[in-house]
Parts: structure tokens; sequence; C-alpha cells
């Protein structure tokens, strides 16, 4: 390839740079919260709350997640097919779907980024939330500190300091499963980087996608480095 | 009007009975020594006492607010939440471990409570930690994180944490236990001092001399009851009873 075609297709991966981040920020946005009610209910103690939850991380934690975004991505439009003609409230309820949609296939590919990275995310809350002595809760409880008081101002902080490396890593690892949302052709860098290959018979697209991830994880490991180090004012 | 009255206490953890109809008052101003051989039930009687464990059944008083009372069967009924908050409020706690809140410096542990419980003004609170750091000889210390104190300093920070809601009643559970032995003797120091100011406690602990020197009495403990309620010397030099006298006995060596 000449300088001026990889000048070209870089150009081409950078616009699809902003779909990426977008499936990167919005998975985090909404499966950190997510994963701390995960989190909750498996602590619950009413027991099939439970293990309902637990049966939940398993499925997650235990198939690829490429499957799940395909299964959660054709799920409606082969019930849309399946209600066709019934003129029940399903089919008017699916009629909107439209697989082909831009925003369609960015909804499913969220949803099922969230679902996925909650499970794990749910793993590392609960690990963090249950390795903190039973003494400060009751020292908070001690001071007459209310359920809500303890939880946010003494166990959380504590936590979160504890859970920094696990997340750093869940979150290295989101930068590059976003390229798993090319299975259903949602176009984000991977999916580019693909189409460029074919276009130009060259590998370098690929590499130019795979400069893309370092750089993106090289950050991030710089930015989680920077906070476990200002986390560090304590043991 | 004792500071704590505690009537026919039992508890028990499944099928083992821990206390058995534990009887005893604390006036104000006095401090008591709980001593008695390990299981015997002086720290869940503490953690009964601070709504920690559940009572099966008795009667507790604290300043006069009643925390449980026995219902027709005999089985014990809490005063209701709000009652028991206020309880909670009159009564200190010095734990074993320290307990202090690694993430917060010994300036903010000592004034989380009073600010956020009591809702006290900040400036104010601040100025009442300052004052009780001087006391506990810390006062360089208010900006440190716990983990950079030694455990006779962090048993200090801890002792002016519950000191700083002005509780009616201190109780300890072996202060000194988790120190190393070169660092017990500064909190004793500072137990007698508070005792000299007339705080009530209730102290449970291992060091025998200083239970005898400080304490207005000595209760000893042994298999979930109270067997001996009397002063030191009483419970130390003049115990008929075989079982305190055996235990004593390890201590003499
Ligand atoms: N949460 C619990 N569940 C079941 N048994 C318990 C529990 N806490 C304490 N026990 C049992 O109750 C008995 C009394 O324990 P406790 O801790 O009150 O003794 P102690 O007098 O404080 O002993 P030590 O001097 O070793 O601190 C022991 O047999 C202990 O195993
Ligand atoms: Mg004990």
């Amino acid at each position: 390839m000449t300088g001026e075609q990889i000048m070209k297709v870089t150009g081409i991966l950078l616009e699809n740079l902003i779909p990426t981040l977008k499936i990167f920020g919005f998975t985090l946005l909404f499966s950190i919260p997510l994963g701390l009610v995960v989190a909750a209910l498996k602590m619950c103690r009413f027991k099939p709350i439970s293990w309902l939850t637990n049966l939940y991380i398993l499925i997650m934690r235990g198939t690829p997640l490429m499957l799940q975004i395909i299964v959660v991505y054709y799920a409606l439009p082969f019930l849309k097919t399946a209600t066709k003609g019934t003129g029940g409230f399903m089919e008017n309820l699916l009629s909107g779907v439209d697989p082909a949609a831009e925003s369609f296939m960015f909804t499913m590919v969220i949803i099922a980024f969230v679902l996925n990275y909650a499970a794990y995310f749910a793993e590392i809350f609960r690990g963090g939330i249950e390795s903190i002595p039973k003494g400060q809760y009751e020292a908070a409880a001690a001071l007459g500190m209310t359920k809500a008081q303890t939880f946010f101002r003494i166990i959380l902080p504590q936590v979160i300091k504890r859970i920094v490396p696990a997340s750093s890593n869940e979150v290295i690892t989101l930068v590059k499963d976003t390229s798993l949302a090319n299975v259903v052709a949602y176009s984000e860098i991977m999916l580019a980087a693909k189409q460029q290959m074919m276009n130009y018979s060259s590998l370098v697209p690929l590499f130019i996608a795979g400069v893309f991830y370092f750089v993106m994880a090289t950050v991030l490991t710089a930015l989680f480095g920077f906070i476990e180090k200002k986390l560090n004012y304590y043991r | 009007m004792s500071i704590l009255s505690v009537k026919n206490l039992s508890k028990s953890f499944g099928k083992l009975e821990v206390l058995n109809d534990i009887s005893f008052n604390v006036e104000k101003g006095e401090v008591i020594s709980i001593i008695g051989p390990s299981g015997s039930g002086k720290s869940t009687l503490l953690r009964c006492i601070n709504q920690f464990e559940k009572i099966d059944s008795g009667e507790c008083e604290i300043c006069g607010i009643t925390m449980t009372k026995n219902d027709e069967n005999g089985k014990a009924v809490y005063a209701d939440n709000k009652t028991l908050h206020d309880i909670r409020l009159k009564i200190g706690l010095v734990f074993q471990n320290f307990n202090l809140f690694p993430h917060m410096s010994v300036l903010k542990n000592i004034t989380e409570a009073p600010v956020h419980v009591l809702k006290q003004d900040k400036a104010q609170a601040e100025k009442t930690a300052m004052e009780l750091l001087g006391k506990m000889g810390l006062a360089d210390k208010a900006n440190e994180y716990p983990c950079n104190l030694s455990g006779g300093q962090q048993q200090r920070v801890s002792i002016a944490r519950a000191l700083a809601l002005s509780p009616e009643l201190l109780f300890f559970d072996e202060p000194t236990s988790a120190l190393d032995p070169e660092l017990t003797g500064e909190i004793l120091k500072v137990i007698k001092s508070l005792a000299e100011e007339k705080m009530t406690m209730v102290i449970v602990t291992h060091e025998m001399q200083f239970a005898s020197e400080i304490s207005d009495r000595v209760i000893f403990m042994d298999g979930g009851y109270v067997i001996e309620n009397g002063t030191p010397d009483d419970v130390f030099n003049n115990s008929q009873n075989e079982r305190t006298r055996q235990f004593l006995e390890r201590y003499h060596s």
C-alpha cells in the first residue's frame, strides 16, 4: 500500500473510532450500576433471588460474548417474523423493528455488552464488598451510623480501592471486546478494517486497527495506574 | 439510677448456651472489670448489650431507657428502632482490633460520627476532636492515616473516636490484647486517666494486675455464668470460690 492509501485507510478507521468509543462508553455507563445491583441481588438473603442471580452470572460468564451478541440481535427480528399476521399486540409492538437500522444494531449491541459486563462487574463488586472486615460495619454501627451511611461512607470507598486492579482488567478487555460488534455488521473499527483489508488485499488496515486498540489499551493502563497510585494514600 | 442494669440475661447460639441468667448493675462513675477464661462469654455479653447479638431473654436498661423487656413467655422484646439508636449513642465501644476507618485520617475518624450522626457543626467537631487527641497525646497525628500509626496509637485514636460522642458509658473488649506487650502500658494509662475523670467504664481484660488496681468492682465469669461480683480485694484475695481461685492461680506465676 502507498503512503497515500495508508493515510486514507487511517482516516476511515479514525471515523470508525467513534462507534467503538460509543460501545465502550455506554457499556461502562450502564454495566457498572447494573453490576452493583446484580451484586446486591446475589448477596440477597432470600435464597431463590440469590440462586437466580447466580444462574444469570454463570450463563454470562460461561458462554461467549459473541454468541450473546448474536442472540440478542436476532431475538426481536425472529419474534417479529413469528408473530407476523397475528394482528396481535406483539405484532404491533415489533412493527418498528428494523434489523438493518443503525440505531437498532447499536441498541442490541449495547444490551448484549451491558448484560455481559454487568455479570463480570457484579462478581468484582461482590468480592470487594465481602472482603471488608465485619469490624468496619460494627464500628460504624457502634457510632450510630445508619445502614446507608455505613455503606456509602465507610464500605464503598474501601471497596473501590480494592477493586480497581480487577476492574482495570475488565475495562481494558472491554476496549478489545468492542470489536465483537462486527459480527452483527455494526460498523466500528474492526468491521471497517476488514472491509479495507479486502479492498486493498493487504493486512496493513488490520495492522493500523491493531495500533488503535493498542493505543487505547495503553492509555487506559496508564490511567488506572494513576488511579491506583492516587488511592494508595492508605493501606 | 444505674447507668446500666442487666437482669437475668440469657443468650444461646443454637444449642450452645453462652450466657446464663446474667445480672449486674453499673453505677455512674464506676469502673468494672470483667475477667474470666476464654469462651466464658465475656465478649458475647458486651455484644448483647451493644445490640450486635440478639438476647433470648432478660431485661436491659441503659441510662433509664429500656432496651429489652421480657414478654409473658419470658422472651426478650426489644424497644423500637429510634430508642435502640438513642441507646447506642449512650454507649461507646472500644474494640480489640481498633476497627478504625482506614480510608479516613485520624481527625476524620473522630469527627465522622459527631458530624454525620449528631449533625454537629464541622468546626466544632474538629475542635473537640483536637482536644481529645491532645488528651491522648496524639495532637500531632491528626492528619495521619491509621496505617501509619502504631497499634497503641491506633487504639488511642479509637478511644478518642468513642469519646467524641460523649457516651455515658464506655465499653472495652480486651483493649490491649492485639498490642505488643510494650504498648499495653500506654492504653492502660489512658484508661486510668479516664477513671480519674469518673468516666463510667466496663472493661473486659486479661490484665489482672491492672483490673485490680483500677476497678471499683470485678466480675468473674465462667461457662456463661457470673461467678463473682465484688471488690477487687474480694475477688482477687478473698475468694471462697474454687473456680475463681483456680483461674487466678494461672495468673500468679
Ligand atoms: N457468633 C457466634 N456463633 C456461635 N458461637 C459463638 C459465636 N460467638 C461466640 N460463640 C461462642 O460463644 C462462647 C463464648 O464466646 P465469647 O467470645 O463470648 O468468649 P470470651 O469470654 O470473650 O472469650 P475470649 O476471652 O477468648 O475472648 C464460645 O464458646 C464461642 O465459641
Ligand atoms: Mg472475647
